[in-house]
């Protein structure tokens, strides 16, 4: 079977796999990272969501030797370096932003890659940026009032703590 | 009182793993030496299977056994939890529901072999090699057309589609009729209650486990309920006494009702995993939970309402057709009767209803409970065709509403159940404040000069929770008792854990259970640590639905902890030299009244279990106690929903504008949770009104079956909710006062929606009395379009 190196959240790790196997697969089962998620198997949930080399994709859709020599970020790897909770974790956390969990590190890995590229987005731009992560328990409300608040902007005005 | 006891918003402790990747699911859970299944499923809706070859796909690599139906024949059928007698006295039929398919498939996806092999690759390589014949029946899908004569059977040998005609309450009938008959207005609405599938983000999971040495099973599960499926499973399935089987229901990625039942795949893996002797994992596709999740709602109704000319309800009939799919699901017969015809009442004062129910099979996916259950379906037959008579009599909706209000507690109604308190003019009065509804018309202008058709809806709702008295269900065919649990174990240092028979799969037991048990103490609540979802470590529970966990449950805790207060005043008194009668607790310190001498609650834990000065001879050692707590009544949540729709005239398009809830759930333990509850609840509401629907072709395929095709909302799908739940009326018959929070909003929402939009096109000059859910753009602009 062919062999993949990839670093996973900074370390180097490498296995081998088959030409089917998914980056989500290979991070589960291989590596035992199973802090990501599969909801469905056609693309539309999200709760796979990491990042390769700084971009937000969809594990469950990536090959994992289309990924050979990619640097991953996974849930795990999104602490601070102490162990405590990073800033947007930290806002989820602090606003409700998740109920069974099962979605929450596709929302955070999707939400980092939104403050990445647009650190103060408005609702509407935070709203449209998670229409490919589904969550079916907190309505949204509170995970987009933690990306506000995670991006440093005034949430007290929104209904509700 | 601890800063983080009752009442407190504190942050959620749970958290912090589910942010880090730590939680622990069912799917995370890997065993040494495990196999992997993969079910065979019916592709067809109806059909006798005329040959189920294995050979070829048993030689594939990796294969280590095949399943059929033949190694079940032995083995019991998966059982109903509820037994419905109909208007005639006569049990409901009741069919077979076996684990594997006995020479004929009843609905897509109906199991009908399982490979287990090395890797689950392997497992469903080997599955696309076994041969399956089938011989296609016609497939009854329609629910009117199956209880018609002649129709194909989806059980032959028990005769008919119709698993039970339930009349409520059946005395009633002529009285309701004669009402009707001479009513000077009869306002009549037939209306479908869309077919959900509840879509819980984590699929559903099984690994069973054998140990040949002790023969003790271990079952891990993505369950509601772990020793619900205990029992079922051990005592009906495969008669596994309850000392020899382990029910594990871990970190649970949401349930909404589709993780209460029992469920084929449980039963396999336990079986599978002893006749193999090693471990054995299922984990379902997305596509799978669509065809195996017990779905929700489905219901077709007539309902009519009875008023004299200034608006007075005078009486309501109702006749419904339910949806049973193919089998009955652990609590299906229960949902569209003893929780959809008690709650038909609603927030009203009408002193005559009767309720006409016929279930029936269908070749489709077992229906069963899904987030409210059978109360969604009463509030939104009777909020829309309130608001329908109040068009029909020129009357404002929400004035017609609170003329009919129920306004004296205790208030019994024409349906059973007796409403202990409420106020449903208080939770008006903070919606219409909340809501704005004064300046609706500004608003509407507004809209319209950008050219949107903009309306208003709005509806109260009531719900019977925290199910139940087990006295009263009993006699309603409950199979089960429907107490709850805990153990409190005090430590020897003070620190606490407790057992609790609840689950939590979403709602924050962990951190709000904590804080009742602090707060009674007065302890911090860090200090209270709790366990569910093991069936090795938990007192008999009944689990977690039905918004029960903190009325029944967290009725439980405070019993057991009121025990452990008891004792510890004991111990107490006997360390400070004083009477019992003279020992107060509070903020965490023992003290004899009128004196300054005290000891601390460490202390009192300490001499528990270090009892050297301690009074052996009239108490035991040890502070652990257990209660069990069965409630005396329902507890009844309400509120008042106003939602604002944007109607595009060009498209149809619904926007939703703003969502506005009032709700009185009686004292509140964790506001933080609480409100996030009802978020959750108005997105799988508005869910229902707006874009989710469970689509059947007419030979039993399922259109609708995977998220390109079911649309669930996205984040751009609803706004920013506003909630309120300071109208509160604490419940009358619980020691914490509390009604319940989780289903609320998947009640109370729908109606409002469907309201609003009904709204926004008669404003805009569209006669159009009602459009059934989803109400897609298409249905919308045709809708407008015809009228």
């Amino acid at each position: 079977m062919p062999k993949v190196t990839l670093r996973v959240n900074g370390r180097e790790v490498s296995g081998e796999v088959e030409g089917r196997t998914l980056l989500v697969q290979f991070l589960r089962e291989s590596l035992g990272m199973t802090g990501t998620h599969v909801g469905c198997d056609t693309s539309q949930c999200g709760a796979c969501t990491v990042h390769v080399n700084g971009l937000q994709v969809k594990s469950c859709t990536t090959f994992a030797m289309d990924v050979d020599g990619a640097e991953v970020t996974t849930i795990e790897g999104m602490a601070n370096a102490d162990g405590s909770l990073s800033v947007i974790q930290q806002a989820f956390q602090d606003h409700h932003g998740l109920q069974c969990g099962f979605c929450t590190p596709g929302m955070v890995m999707a939400a980092a890659a939104l403050l990445k590229d647009n650190p103060k987005p408005s609702e509407a731009e935070i709203r449209h940026h998670l229409e490919g992560n589904i969550c079916r328990c907190t309505g949204y409300h509170n995970i987009v009032k933690a990306i506000l608040a995670a991006s440093g902007q005034d949430v007290s005005a929104i209904a509700a703590e | 009182m601890p800063k983080d006891g009752i009442g407190a918003a504190t942050k959620r402790r749970e958290d912090v793993r589910f942010l880090t990747g730590n939680g622990r699911y069912t799917d995370d859970i890997n065993l040494r030496g495990q196999a992997y299944v993969w079910f065979v499923r019916s592709q067809v809706a109806h059909g006798k299977i005329t040959k189920l070859d294995t050979s070829d796909a048993a030689k594939m690599p990796g294969v280590i056994r095949i399943f059929t139906g033949d190694d079940f024949a032995q083995v019991g059928g998966v059982p109903c939890g509820w037994q419905v007698t109909d208007r005639h006295g006569k049990p409901m039929l009741e069919p077979k529901h076996p684990v594997l398919a006995q020479g004929k498939v009843r609905y897509v996806g109906d199991a009908i072999a399982a490979v287990v092999a090395e890797t689950e690759a392997q497992a469903r390589d080997a599955a696309e090699a076994l041969v399956v014949d089938i011989e296609e029946l016609p497939a009854v899908i329609d629910m009117k057309a199956a209880v018609k004569a002649g129709s194909p059977l989806v059980h032959e040998d028990i005769g008919s589609n119709l698993c039970y005609d339930w009349g409520f309450v059946e005395e009633n009938k002529a009285a309701v009729d004669a009402a009707f008959a001479k009513a000077d207005h009869v306002t009549t609405l037939e209306l479908v209650n869309n077919r959900l599938v509840p879509n819980a983000m984590e699929p559903r999971v099984a690994v069973g486990d054998y140990d040949f040495s002790t023969d003790h099973h271990t079952l891990y599960t993505t369950s509601q309920n772990p020793h619900v499926i205990r029992l079922l499973m051990g005592a009906f399935v495969l008669g596994i006494p309850e000392h020899k089987l382990r029910v594990v229901a871990p970190d649970v990625g949401g349930g909404f009702g589709s993780k209460i039942f029992h469920y084929i795949e449980e039963a396999f893996v336990t079986f599978a995993a002893k006749q193999l002797r090693r471990p054995v994992k299922w984990t379902a596709q997305r596509s799978e939970s669509f065809i195996t999740d017990a779905h929700g709602r489905d219901h077709v109704t007539k309902i009519e309402l009875a008023l004299s000319k200034d608006g007075t309800f005078q009486a309501i009939r109702t006749e419904t057709y339910a949806n049973m799919g193919a089998y009955l699901s652990t609590f299906a017969p229960s949902v569209p009767t003893w929780l959809h015809g008690t709650l038909m009442a609603g927030n009203y004062r009408t002193p005559l209803i009767y309720v006409n129910v016929k279930a029936v099979f269908t070749n489709t996916v077992p229906v069963d409970a899904y987030r409210g259950a059978g109360r969604p379906e009463a509030t939104y037959q009777l909020e829309r065709v309130i608001d329908k008579a109040a068009r029909e009599l020129k009357m404002d909706p929400i004035a017609l509403r609170r003329k009919n209000f129920v306004t004296e507690f205790p208030y019994q109604t024409p349906v059973a159940v007796v409403y202990d308190t409420g106020n449903y003019n208080a939770t008006m009065d903070k919606l219409s404040e909340m809501a704005d509804l004064a300046g609706f018309e500004k608003r509407r202008a507004a809209s319209a000069a950008k050219g949107r058709l903009r309306g208003l809806g709005v509806n109260c709702y009531i719900e019977a929770c925290g199910i139940a008295p087990s006295h009263l269900v009993g006699q309603l065919g409950a199979r089960a008792g429907l107490y709850e649990s805990a153990t409190v174990r005090v430590n020897a240092t003070g620190n606490i854990v407790v057992m609790t028979g609840s689950h939590s799969h979403g709602q924050g037991h962990e951190t709000a259970f904590p804080q009742v048990v602090a707060d009674l103490i007065g302890i911090p609540a860090e200090n209270v640590e709790i366990v569910h979802g093991d069936t090795a470590n938990t007192p008999m529970g009944m689990g977690t639905y039905g918004s029960r966990s903190l009325a029944v449950g967290g009725s439980a805790l405070v019993k057991a902890t009121n025990k452990i207060i008891s004792k510890a005043k004991k111990i107490a008194a006997h360390l400070l030299e004083a009477s019992e009668e003279d020992i107060e607790l509070k903020e965490g310190k023992f003290s004899v009244a009128g004196t300054d001498k005290s000891v601390d609650w460490g202390s009192v834990c300490l001499a528990a279990y270090v009892p050297h000065n301690y009074p052996l001879e009239s108490l035991e050692p040890g502070l652990e106690e257990t209660a069990f707590y069965d409630p005396s009544n329902f507890t009844y949540p309400a509120g008042a929903y106003a939602c604002e729709v944007e109607v595009d005239p060009d498209t149809g398009k619904v926007t939703i504008c703003s969502f506005a809830a009032a709700d009185d759930f009686g004292n509140i333990v964790n506001p933080m949770i609480v409100e996030g509850q009802v978020h959750g609840g108005l997105g799988q509401g508005i869910g229902q009104a707006l874009l989710e629907g469970a689509v059947y072709d007419e030979n039993g395929q399922l259109l609708s079956g995977s998220y390109m095709d079911y649309a669930m909302p996205r984040a751009d799908d609803v706004p920013f909710y506003k909630v309120d739940h300071s109208c509160q009326t604490p419940c009358t018959h619980n020691p914490l006062g509390v009604k319940g929070c989780g289903e609320a909003g998947a009640i109370g929402s729908p109606p409002a929606v469907v309201n609003a939009v009904i709204d926004a096109l008669q404003r805009g000059g569209h006669d159009v009395t009602h459009i059934d859910m989803p109400l897609s753009p298409s249905r919308v602009w045709a809708a407008m379009n015809q009228a």
